[in-house]
């Protein structure tokens, strides 16, 4: 293109080769270095790169993984060992009234997959007499969007933000030299958490159900509910068991064989499904949306549907293992509320999940069982 | 400002400054919201996928609209090395800015989960479910959006430099 040379070249002629020209303008070259240090610095900034204090989703990973002695490659970092459940929801009319969600519309079964666990980050565990047992869903409406969560057997949560989450982990980390927590930090962490203390104490006083189908699980955050009309309302719900409840003593409890949660599991659903009803429960003007506050008893309660669980099996690829039970995968008709714990659940599954993906996975304890006709 | 002789079409302009807008405020977001577990990571990431699809819709028309309508020649006196570092870059530039969405998109459905933009449109997943695929993508989000951020970098550089250094007609021929 020698025509073009004309329009190109600068004002006095050629321009120098690139060596001189940078020579020449040392200002310039200086004003251009400053931008672009400032431009990845900003970028750094916003990463969190300079400030290793903000709590991060991978410094809440990787703290779980330390107070857990090491992460158990493959696995969930936490609720580690679990099976996964097949079954349907058929909501109610007052559901319906008070949230718009599709699950609720039709009042014709909805498609559900799930997983029920224990707490704890060892996937190889002995089924233990204190375990937190959960129950994760996938409740997916036909040609609609689906709704995930990831509820608890626990009345509220330990602590009401993420950063008390986090500093609780800490404080229930093995020091190295002793290999177990020192208690020194948790009784400083208790003394300035009253919210922990008094949930230790409703944790000690509940009668432990004797396992996952005689147990009820919370959702413990708080919800939005958005009805048909647009009307909001602060919920949380449970999914109560139909089972009649059945308690087991400490003593026979620890008399169980390593897996006898999920053996019973698998032996009563072969026998018929296992049904629990979904309790909502509405907070008043005042009640505090709050993870560690439980709600005053009186609150009114409404019957959403039922769930039924027909079917139990082994994690495998492609199952409820290779699931992330983000409990922010909402459906219209549910928003999150401004309950901090939701945000900070989201944000640290997907740091578990991406790293678990990334690992090779060995067997689950409970391999290769499954229970229950399909429906 | 002198007027340029050769100048973009309007439309490439409009397209490239819109773009850049919205590809370095994705690169910030997209830092960003991994980087916290406040509210702002859930609304942050609705936000990511949406600018996100957005990009990838922008690109395709401004990778047609280039080829109807070609840039004009660089400086004939620019040498070589510079000519070719300038077009390799724009290639992978272009290259980013489709790869980013697609591997978002692709990752978002062999993890299994819902892509929801906008706040209420569901986009079809466009792999399978599977969590090894998932694995490699996810991990390629990340190398690709630091490889794009660097370019971005050089590139911001070559601008400056051509602007304030050689104080030739290129960035006048963009704005
Ligand atoms: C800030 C507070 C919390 C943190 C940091 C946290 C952390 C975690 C992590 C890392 C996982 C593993 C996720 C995965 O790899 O898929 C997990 C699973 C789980 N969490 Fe939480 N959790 C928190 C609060 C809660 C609360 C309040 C509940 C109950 C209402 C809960 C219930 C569950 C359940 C049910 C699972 C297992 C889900 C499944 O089976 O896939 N978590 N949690
Ligand atoms: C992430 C942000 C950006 C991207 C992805 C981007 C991408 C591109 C691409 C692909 C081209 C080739 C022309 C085309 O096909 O459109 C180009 C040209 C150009 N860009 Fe950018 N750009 C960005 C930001 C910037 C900024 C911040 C500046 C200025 C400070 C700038 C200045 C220029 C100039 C002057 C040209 C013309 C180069 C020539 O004459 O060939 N760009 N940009
Ligand atoms: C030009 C387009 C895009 C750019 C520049 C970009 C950039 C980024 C960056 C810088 C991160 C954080 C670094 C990391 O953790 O890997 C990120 C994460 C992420 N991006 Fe993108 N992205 C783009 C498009 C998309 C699209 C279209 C989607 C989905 C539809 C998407 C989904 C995600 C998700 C889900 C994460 C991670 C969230 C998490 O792990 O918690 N991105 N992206």
């Amino acid at each position: 293109m020698p025509d073009d040379e004309t329009d190109h070249a600068a004002p006095d002629g050629g321009t120098p080769d690139t060596a001189t020209l940078l020579k020449r303008n040392p200002l310039q070259l200086i004003a251009i270095g400053v931008v672009l240090a400032a431009t990845a610095g900003a970028f750094a900034y916003t990463g969190g790169f300079l400030t290793p204090q903000r709590l991060s989703p991978n410094h809440f990973v990787d703290a779980m993984q330390t107070a857990a002695g090491g992460p158990h490659e493959g696995f969930r970092r936490a609720h580690a060992k679990g099976i996964c459940v097949a079954g349907h929801f058929v909501g109610t009319l007052q559901g319906r009234a008070l949230s718009s969600a599709a699950v609720f519309a039709s009042g014709q079964p909805v498609s559900v997959s799930g997983r029920l666990a224990e707490s704890a980050p060892d996937p190889f565990a002995k089924d233990s007499s204190e375990a937190v047992r959960s129950m994760a869903l996938r409740l997916q409406p036909a040609g609609a969007p689906e709704w995930r969560m990831a509820i608890n057997d626990t009345p509220g949560l330990h602590v009401s933000t993420p950063q008390a989450f986090y500093d609780n982990v800490v404080a229930s980390t093995p020091d190295p030299a002793t290999g177990k927590p020192d208690p020194a930090k948790m009784q400083a962490f208790l003394a300035q958490h009253p919210e922990t203390v008094a949930f230790l104490a409703r944790m000690k006083a509940r009668v432990l159900a004797s396992g996952f189908a005689t147990d009820s699980y919370n959702s413990v955050d708080g919800f939005i509910f958005v009805a048909p009309n647009g009307a909001r309302r602060l919920v949380r719900w449970t999914m109560q068991a139909e089972e009649p409840f059945a308690t087991l003593p400490a003593a026979e409890r620890a008399a169980k064989p390593a897996n006898y949660m999920f053996d019973d599991l698998l032996a009563r659903v072969a026998k018929g499904p296992i049904k629990w009803r979904m309790i909502a429960t509405l907070a008043q003007p005042g009640d505090p949306n709050r993870a560690a506050e439980v709600w005053p008893a009186n609150r009114t309660h409404v019957d959403m549907g039922e769930l039924t669980i027909d079917h139990v099996e082994s994690e495998a690829t492609g199952n409820c293992q290779d699931i992330n039970f983000d409990p922010l995968t909402l459906p219209p008709g549910v928003a999150p509320s401004d309950d901090p714990i939701p945000f900070a659940r989201s944000a640290v599954y997907s740091v578990s999940f991406r790293r678990r993906t990334e690992e090779a996975k060995a067997p689950s304890a409970v391999a290769n069982k499954s229970a229950g006709a399909r429906s | 400002m002198i007027r340029p002789a050769h100048r973009f079409p309007l439309l490439s302009r409009l397209l490239h400054w819109t773009m850049a807008v919205l590809v370095l405020a994705m690169l910030f977001i997209g830092i960003g919201m991994v980087s916290t577990v406040s509210s702002r990571y859930a609304q942050l990431v609705a936000i990511h996928k949406s600018i996100g699809i957005v990009i990838l819709v922008l690109v395709a028309i401004r990778l047609i609209n280039r080829l109807l309508n070609p840039p004009p020649p660089l400086p004939a006196d620019l040498p070589w090395w510079q000519v070719v570092a300038a077009k390799a870059s724009h290639w992978v530039l272009y290259l980013l800015m489709f790869a980013l969405p697609l591997v978002g998109w692709a990752m978002l459905s062999a993890a299994g989960a819902p892509i929801v933009v906008f706040g209420a449109v569901h986009l079809p997943p466009i792999l399978p479910h599977d969590v090894a695929m998932f694995a490699v993508l996810r991990a390629a989000h990340t190398v690709l959006a630091l490889l794009l951020f660097a370019t971005f970098l050089a590139h911001l550089g070559a601008a400056l430099f051509h602007a304030l250094i050689r104080r030739d007609e290129v960035l006048p021929s963009m704005v």
